[in-house]
C-alpha cells in the first residue's frame, strides 16, 4: 500500500516509540526514504524532543531543595507531635 | 531498578514505623522530578515551588495509603499532577473543561510544520540562553490536556502505563494526546529553530549575536 504523507504524519509519534506494527513500520520506512519532507518533520520532532527533555532547560531555583527539606521537617515535627496529643 | 523498589519499600516501613527522618531520603531522588512536573503546568516558579513543598508534605502525611502497586515515583507524580491541576482550576488560568477527559476530541490541527530538509540542532545550542527559552516558551503554549502528557512522556520519561495512571486516563488516550503536543511543539519550533537559507556561519551564529 502507499501512503500519503499525511498518513504518515499520524504515525510519527508511533514510529518514534517504536510501536508501529511490523508491516505499517515497512510502508513507512519505504515512503521515508522517498519523501524528504516526511523526512524532514520525523528528524526536526525527534531533534526538537532530545532538545526539549535536556535538563539544562530546566533548572532547580537556587536553594530549593534547603527550602523543601526545611519547610517538610517543620511539617514533619507538627504531624508528630499532634499524632502523639491524640494518643 | 529493583534494588531501588527494594531500598524503597524498607524506608517507607520504617517511616510509617516511626522513623519519621529518613522520609527525607526518600523523597530526595525525586525532588527535581516533582519541581519539573509542577513547573511545566503552573508556569510560575515561586508557585511551582510552593506547590513542591506541598507535594511532599502531603505525601508525608499519606504515606500509610501508599500501597505499593504503582512505583514509589508514580505515586508521587500523581500527587504532584493533581495538586497542579487543583492550583490551576483555582486561578482559572485554565478552563477547567480542557483538563476533563473525552473534551478534545474536537477537530484540531495537528499536523507537523512541513519543512523539506533539517539539520540537527546540536545539544550544545542548549548553552544558549535564549534557546533555552525558545524551548520553554513553546512548552508553555501547549494546552494543559496535551502539556501533562508530554513531561510525563518526554520530559520524565515515564512509560505509558505510569503516565496514564498519574493522570487517571487510559493508555490510548495517553497515545493520542503524546502524539498531539509532539506535533504541536515540532509545528511551533521547527520554522524558528530552522536555518532560513544555509550561510558559511551557520544558523545560530547568526541569531544569537
Amino acid at each position: 500500500m502507499t501512503l500519503e504523507c499525511k498518513n504518515v504524519w499520524e504515525h510519527i509519534s508511533g514510529y518514534l516509540d517504536k510501536q508501529l506494527d511490523p508491516k505499517l513500520l515497512t510502508d513507512i520506512e519505504k515512503h521515508l526514504e522517498n519523501c524528504e519532507v516526511c523526512s524532514a518533520i520525523l528528524d526536526s520532532t525527534r531533534n526538537i524532543l532530545v532538545l526539549t527533555a535536556d535538563n539544562r532547560i530546566y533548572e532547580l531555583p537556587v536553594g530549593y531543595s534547603e527550602r523543601l527539606h526545611a519547610r517538610l521537617e517543620k511539617a514533619i515535627r507538627e504531624t508528630a507531635e499532634s499524632r502523639s496529643d491524640s494518643t | 531498578m529493583q534494588a531501588t523498589v527494594e531500598r524503597e519499600k524498607g524506608l517507607i516501613t520504617r517511616v510509617i514505623a516511626g522513623e519519621n527522618d529518613l522520609f527525607h531520603e526518600l523523597i530526595r531522588p525525586y525532588e527535581r522530578m516533582v519541581y519539573l512536573a509542577i513547573l511545566t503546568m503552573l508556569r510560575n516558579e515561586q508557585e511551582a515551588e510552593d506547590a513542591s513543598q506541598e507535594v511532599m508534605i502531603n505525601a508525608f502525611r499519606h504515606l500509610k495509603s501508599f500501597r505499593g502497586e504503582s512505583k514509589f515515583s508514580t505515586w508521587l507524580v500523581t500527587i504532584a499532577m493533581n495538586e497542579a491541576r487543583q492550583r490551576l482550576r483555582k486561578a482559572k488560568a485554565a478552563p477547567v473543561d480542557s483538563l476533563d477527559e473525552g473534551k478534545e476530541d474536537r477537530e484540531g490541527d495537528f499536523t507537523p510544520a512541513v519543512l523539506t530538509d533539517w539539520r540537527e540542532i546540536p545539544s550544545e545550542a542548549l548553552e544558549k540562553k535564549e534557546m533555552r527559552q525558545i524551548l520553554r516558551q513553546a512548552v508553555d503554549q501547549l494546552p494543559p490536556i496535551y502539556r501533562e502528557v508530554l513531561v510525563l512522556r518526554d520530559l520524565e520519561e515515564l512509560n505509558q502505563e505510569e503516565t496514564a495512571s498519574a493522570l487517571g486516563i487510559k493508555v490510548p488516550l495517553v497515545k493520542v494526546r503524546l502524539h498531539r503536543a509532539r506535533m504541536m511543539l515540532q509545528k511551533l519550533l521547527a520554522p524558528t529553530l530552522r536555518p532560513a537559507a544555509p550561510t558559511k556561519k551557520g544558523f545560530f551564529g547568526r541569531m544569537f549575536q
